[in-house]
């Protein structure tokens, strides 16, 4: 009997190295060396203190010469490094509901296995958390959770939602009592450093200028082609300033370097740098709801240049701080700014001012519709998002869509729907342009 | 203060009375148009009606307004879902969705006002999709402090509760004194009372005061003036407690937990006791019980009521807690107050509270040795079986196996 004769497979072809901006580059150097703090932490004796995105209080953080930690970050490194799937599994296996958040979920499964972050090195225990309760009801639990299991400090930092659409001088003072009340007094004593207000302010005063920039960066969409991509791009835009690096000297030469990489682009006339190049053919300008999908990024983004579309504006570059809007942190005001940062993120607005928002940002960047991302994990964005849609499909009489993905669970990324659902949009986009062409014509 | 003499059971016959009353409140319960609060409004002209939703609101606030406040706690399984789908995600929670139902489908339309509670991110988001929707209503997002100091979060929550009195004068019209509202704490500290004495007394003998007619005497307390309800409290308690045509069962004693906001259908909590389990506490309908001691009646009532809700309300899990020692303790003193065997955590699928205290909540039972079983529901649920079977099997296995 003769042996079948194995059927050669098909080689695979190798996954291209991405291509990435200079500045990309830069933050990746940036982000390493803060990982490595981190692990290092350790052996130098430097204090890790743990916080979320929205509501980060880097500057403050920095004032008691302790390490910012952010988990959303991590759980994020672990979706791109396509870790998050186990990390999620394991915490269901250990009793976590299938139905809540897969960032807690991910941090941790994350804890479990090792604790390692995304350079390889184990991520040092807390010594505080510093719940900076903002936008988000999940934070609350979630530090109650790591609480339990690290047995460090955690301190509450309440902040008030705006459900009116406006921050009231209450909101502010009850923020500003406890920062002093509670948060500062709790901070020196975890870290042993005297707060020292005239450092706030030398720290927010190089927020504001790397701020400046950041809008820059966020503004220049507006310019045809649009230079940035402000959802896929900017989820890099956004990550020295939305995390540890905000009010240092690292962050406002990133974003120097950012700004002039892009104002080189627009005078050249070019596009954003995806992961395949420089994109050159814009046919679509849309504005993204909601955050992404980070365990397939690469995939999901490609389905977006593939097709020319490049995102004008996204509420998720706004989590973390909605700076386009005019806030600045002020040196002059240190923990009323910080307040007013806290209440003023995108998760902790309304959802009317959601809506307009992102009205606004299709006539600003004139944009051809709005697409929606849903999170499975995520009630704070998500809740209400169907609404969202409606709304401003009628105020602006620009297309809108719907798609459905999680944060860093693989199990909710399903790539053949959601390409469906965006070539349809397109579709859409194309009949709304034709209709309203018809309609020129005939007037 | 001590509650009133109880009222005796008319005609002297306890059961019937007992039945007359859960039947009252069975039709309130199945009645989706709200008749009671309608009725009530139309009584008298200028007469208004606010609306909340779990887990807690002042209902002394809107009282000495002179207006009803009413417990709206989604639609449950006899509503048909039409419109309020198509506004949610496939997991997003029930309660939002069968809410808008209601207020889409005109049910809520004699409501002058709607209050959302900070509890999560779905009911706070729906204080929003409500401004838009129903952009004639008064709609205000409740924001409750969760730093417990009373020169921090006490300062902050009295502002808010003047906010709040504020805007529910403009609504009613109807200029709330100090002295209005510091009568109708006292009106709600009496209700409170008869509510503890009703889950005191369900503790003691809970054959009497079976659990599906606590959850429906109690349900009547969200759309019956508070006067009322609280002449219905002491009828059924004193009913209850005379009616001798119940005999008890060799039930395990079980403290329900994770149902304070999107409620269980009637017939999952009949089924528990079909099961074997007597419940003897629960954290359904928390708002009739959350301020746990009678609140001062003099004085300044805004810095009473924020004083109440710092330092003499429930814990649950939309609460932080400050305190790691006391992390879920309240469960476990549930649990010694009510004499109870174990907890059945039941939560709605979806529900960030419940679902992400639970594990938490867990940990603790089993360092007090404390057993547990764990499932998910959604307000119209309609297969009872497996949860039957689980809570079956639970019950056996106290019965057998407890102080082996």
């Amino acid at each position: 009997m003769t042996q079948p004769t194995a059927r050669p497979s098909p080689a695979k072809p190798p996954i291209a190295e991405a291509e990435k901006d200079a500045s990309m580059l830069k933050q990746k150097a940036m982000m390493a060396a803060h990982y490595d703090r981190l692990a290092d932490a350790p052996e130098t004796g430097a204090k890790v203190c743990s916080t979320f995105v929205p509501g980060n209080l880097n500057e403050l953080v920095m004032c008691f010469d302790l390490i910012n930690n952010l988990p959303e970050v991590n759980a994020i490194q672990s979706g791109l490094r396509r870790k998050s799937g186990a990390y999620v599994l394991e915490a269901e296996k250990q009793g976590h509901s299938d139905d809540v958040c897969t960032y807690v979920k991910s941090d941790i499964g994350m804890m479990a296995k090792g604790n390692i972050g995304p350079n390889g090195r184990k991520m040092p225990d807390p010594d505080v958390l510093l719940l900076s309760y903002t936008g988000c009801f999940t934070f609350l639990k979630w530090f109650e959770l790591l609480r339990e299991q690290y047995k460090c400090p955690t301190i509450m930092l309440h902040t008030p939602y705006q459900g009116d659409g406006k921050i009231t001088p209450n909101m502010v003072q009850y923020m500003v009592r406890q920062l002093k009340e509670s948060v500062i007094p709790k901070l020196e004593e975890v870290s042993g450093v005297k707060f020292d207000i005239d450092r706030l302010r030398e720290y927010l005063k190089k927020s504001a200028e790397a701020e400046d920039d950041l809008v820059a960066v966020l503004k220049s969409a507006r310019h045809k082609p649009s230079p940035i991509d402000a959802f896929f791009g900017g989820i890099y835009y956004i990550g020295p300033i939305f995390g540890a690096f905000r009010g240092t000297d690292d962050a406002i030469q990133y974003y120097q370097f950012l700004r002039s990489e892009v104002e080189e682009r627009i005078a050249k006339g070019e596009g954003p740098v995806t992961p395949e190049g420089p994109m050159q053919d814009q046919r679509y300008r849309l504005v993204v709801e909601g955050p992404p999908n980070y365990t397939s990024f690469r995939q999901f983004w490609k389905m977006f240049y593939d097709e020319g579309a490049v995102v004008v504006a996204s509420s998720y570059s706004k989590v973390g701080g909605t700076y386009d809007f005019g806030f600045r942190h002020d040196p002059d005001r240190p923990l009323e700014t910080l307040a007013e940062y806290c209440l003023g993120v995108y998760t902790n607005r309304s959802l009317p001012m959601r809506v307009d928002m992102l009205c606004d940002y299709i006539e600003e960047y004139e944009a051809d519709g709005l697409l929606i991302n849903s999170i499975k994990s995520c009630n704070s964005f998500s809740a209400g998002q169907l609404l969202i849609m409606r709304e401003v499909e009628r105020r602006t009489g620009k297309p809108a869509a719907f798609i459905e993905t999680d944060l860093v669970d693989p199990r909710y990324f399903s790539p053949a729907n959601v390409k469906n659902r965006l070539e349809s949009y397109f579709q859409m986009v194309e009949q709304k342009r034709s209709g309203t062409r018809r309609k020129e014509v005939a007037a | 203060m001590t509650t009133p003499a109880r009222k005796p059971a008319p005609n002297g016959d306890p059961a019937a009375y007992r039945d007359a009353l859960v039947a009252r409140a069975q039709a309130i319960f199945d009645d989706l148009n709200f008749g009671e609060a309608r009725r009530w409004k139309e009584a008298e002209p200028g007469r208004k009606v606010v609306g909340y939703l779990p887990i807690y609101v002042p209902r002394e606030l809107i009282h000495a307004a002179n207006a009803l406040p009413l417990g709206i706690v989604g639609g449950g399984d006899a509503i048909e879902v039409i419109h309020g789908d198509a506004y949610y995600q496939s997991y997003i929670c029930r309660i939002p969705r069968s809410t808008i139902e209601l207020g889409v489908s005109g049910r809520l339309d004699f409501v002058d006002g709607m209050l959302f509670p900070s509890i999560c991110d779905v009911i706070r988001n729906l204080s929003g999709m409500w401004k838009i929707m129903f952009p004639h209503v008064y709609s205000r997002y409740f924001d409750v402090p969760q730093n417990y100091e009373d020169a921090v979060g006490g300062n902050y929550y009295i502002a808010e509760l003047a906010e709040l009195r504020e805007d529910l004068e403009r609504v009613t019209g109807t200029k709330i004194t100090d002295e209005a509202l510091n009568n109708s704490i006292a009106v709600y500290n009496e209700n409170r009372r008869l509510v503890r004495d009703l889950y005191a007394l369900r503790a003691k003998v809970p054959w009497k005061a079976p659990a599906p007619e606590i959850f429906l005497i109690l349900r009547a307390g969200l759309v019956l003036p508070v006067e009322e309800h609280s002449e219905m409290l002491r009828g059924y308690i004193a009913a209850a407690e005379a009616a001798e045509d119940r005999s008890l069962r060799d039930n395990s004693r079980v403290v329900l937990s994770g149902m304070f906001c999107e409620q269980p259908p009637l017939n999952l909590i009949k089924s528990l006791e079909l099961a074997g389990c007597y419940v003897v506490d629960d954290d359904l309908l928390l708002v009739t019980r959350w301020l746990i001691d009678d609140v001062p009646t003099d004085g300044d009532p805004l810095a009473n009521l924020a004083a109440a809700f710092l330092h003499h309300s429930e814990s649950t899990s939309s609460k932080y807690e400050p305190d790691q020692a006391e992390k879920g303790k309240y469960l476990i003193a549930a649990v010694k107050r009510s004499g109870a065997d174990g907890v059945i955590f039941a939560a709605p699928s979806f529900c960030d509270p419940a679902l992400l205290e639970r594990p938490m909540l867990q940990n603790v039972l089993r360092d007090a040795d404390i057993p547990f079983i764990a499932f998910k529901y959604a307000e119209n649920s309609g297969q009872m079986q497996p949860i039957r079977e689980q809570a079956g099997t639970f019950s056996d296995a106290i019965k057998l196996w407890s102080g082996a």
